[in-house]
């Protein structure tokens, strides 16, 4: 039998609590990708090389290492310095961190495209720094690279099966054990394919929706 | 920049002492001078319009007064403080001076505020918006207080009515009316204006220079600006500063300097700008 329906209602339910790990981490993961991203891009600009630079470098260093190594990193190898995390903890510091380096990259592209005559107009105003980027910068800078980042959050999405490798039953783990127990995979990977795809629809969908939003709010 | 030694300006014979003092400031890019030596005192409430061919440092010497630029020698006062300095530590009284922090700039540029010629407007935020978001954040008015001013303010330079429209749409000289309420709304004691009708199409000047009129009539703002149109320096500034390669060439009122100029670069240019109509 190729296909058993039996076994496939069966198992749903359970990869549908297993989904909701993966997009709890998702979530959580893109929540510090996007926060941490922005704040790389804005240490980059600083006008202190002392800044810039250990930053600069270590954007660099996260983005150019592979994330499962991140992930055995964090895992594994800080018990060892006294910080135990959980595996799902780690999973999603893990996949923030490597996904922030790129977001960052994304913002640096829009903060670049920032006219120089608004930061000039927000130093005549003697507006400090912080306030220039909270209210004059990032507003206009965002926006436009809304689609990049949403791009991110499909991608970071679709890596959320390498946290299965520190056995955090998210979907891919979930779907794994299933079929070791049972000798049938072919079910549970189906399904995960179909989870992965449904949801990556419905978060292309959304990020279309935030960006009407965002052009409809400008007038 | 140096530590410098500079006199706080004093009083002069009228018995006050200038708004703003370029002394010896100097400006380079790199190899090229663009001010050499620049020697220039504005008094409080004059209205003073810089005039010269382009590229002859008329935008850098605003810029440098409105902290946009770093200078490479000479001290800016701004009324009686130094702006580009500080007192150096423990030199109370003995004059020398350190070049400014963030913070010391922070204090002093308060006072001078600019119009930009691409107006700059903030362009998320509506025209009450731009004006209110340095009371509050910068002055420290309520919201409300905010509101009032900017609304009191864009009704004076003729936009009561536009209150809640963005930059993009509002025509160039409306938007650059809303970047002079703006600015005002941060009452500084200093106004800078840098060619703020070249950008516009001619039929929205009049709009703005009218604007300006009436500041310069209702106010005791000193006034410094850079513009081309020579009919309206003649009228309105009570100097004219004619600025070439770096150093002021020649100055002195309307009438002397347009009727019966001393320089001749003065008078290759005007008879150049007058060909020009
Ligand atoms: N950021 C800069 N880097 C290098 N050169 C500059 C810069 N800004 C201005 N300059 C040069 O300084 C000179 C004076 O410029 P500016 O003050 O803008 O002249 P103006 O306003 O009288 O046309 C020009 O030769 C210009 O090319
Ligand atoms: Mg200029």
């Amino acid at each position: 039998m190729l296909w058993d329906w039996g076994y496939t209602w069966e198992i749903l339910p359970v990869l549908a609590g297993a989904a909701i790990v993966t997009i709890e981490a998702t979530l959580v993961g893109f929540v510090i990708a996007a926060l941490l991203g922005l704040a790389f891009a804005i240490l980059r600009m600083s006008p202190s090389a002392w800044v810039r630079l250990p930053v600069g470098g270590l954007v660099e260093f996260i983005r150019s290492t592979p994330l499962l190594i991140q992930i055995f990193f964090l895992f594994f190898v800080f018990p060892k310095f006294g910080v135990t995390l959980s595996a799902f903890t780690a999973g999603f510091l893990a996949l923030g961190l490597h996904y922030s380096t790129y977001c960052s990259e994304v913002y640096r592209a829009g903060l670049e495209n920032i006219p120089k005559g608004q930061w000039e107009a927000s130093i005549a105003l003697n507006l400090s720094p912080w306030v220039t980027f909270r209210d004059i910068i990032i507003p206009q800078a965002i926006p436009p690279v809304v689609p990049a980042l949403g791009n991110y959050l499909v991608a970071l999405f679709k890596e959320t099966p390498l946290l299965s490798a520190i056995a955090v039953l998210e979907l891919m783990q979930t779907a794994k054990i299933l079929g070791s127990e049972n000798f049938r995979y072919t079910e549970p990977m189906t399904l995960v394919g179909i989870f992965f795809l449904l949801l990556s629809l419905i978060s292309a969908a959304g990020i279309r929706q935030v960006e009407r939003w965002l052009k409809n709010r400008r007038g | 920049m140096e530590a410098s030694t500079s006199e706080r300006p004093a009083a002069a014979e009228g018995g006050v002492a200038p708004m703003v003092r370029f002394d010896r400031v100097t400006k380079r890019y790199g190899a090229l001078t663009v001010l050499d030596d620049l020697q220039l005192d504005i008094a409080a409430g004059e209205k003073v319009a810089i005039i010269g061919p382009s590229g002859s440092g008329k935008t850098t010497v605003l810029r440098m007064l409105m902290t946009l630029e770093r200078i490479d020698g000479g001290v800016i006062w701004v009324d009686g403080e130094p702006m580009t300095h500080m007192p150096g530590p423990g030199a109370a009284g003995s004059g020398s001076l350190v070049p400014a922090s963030q913070r010391h700039l922070r204090q002093v540029r308060g006072k001078v505020g600019m119009v930009f010629q691409h107006f700059n407007l903030f362009p998320h935020m509506s025209a009450l918006k731009n004006c209110m978001e340095a009371p509050v954040t910068v002055l420290g008015l309520s919201r409300k207080e905010a509101r009032e001013r900017g609304a009191e303010l864009l009704s004076m330079v003729g936009l009561g009515d536009k209150l809640d429209h963005f930059p993009g749409q509002l025509s160039g000289g409306q938007q650059q009316r809303v970047a002079i309420a703006r600015a005002l709304a941060m009452r500084p004691k200093v106004m800078l204006f840098d060619e703020v009708t070249s950008a516009l199409d001619p039929e929205l000047v009049g709009e703005v220079l009218t604007v300006i009129r009436k500041l310069g009539a209702e106010h005791d703002l000193t006034m410094i600006m850079v513009t081309h149109q020579m009919g309206f320096a003649k009228e309105f500034a009570d100097r004219v500063c004619f600025f070439y390669q770096g150093r002021i060439a020649e100055t002195g009122a309307p009438a002397e300097l347009f009727g019966n100029p001393e320089n001749e670069r003065t008078r290759q240019f005007l008879s150049a700008v007058l060909e020009a109509g």
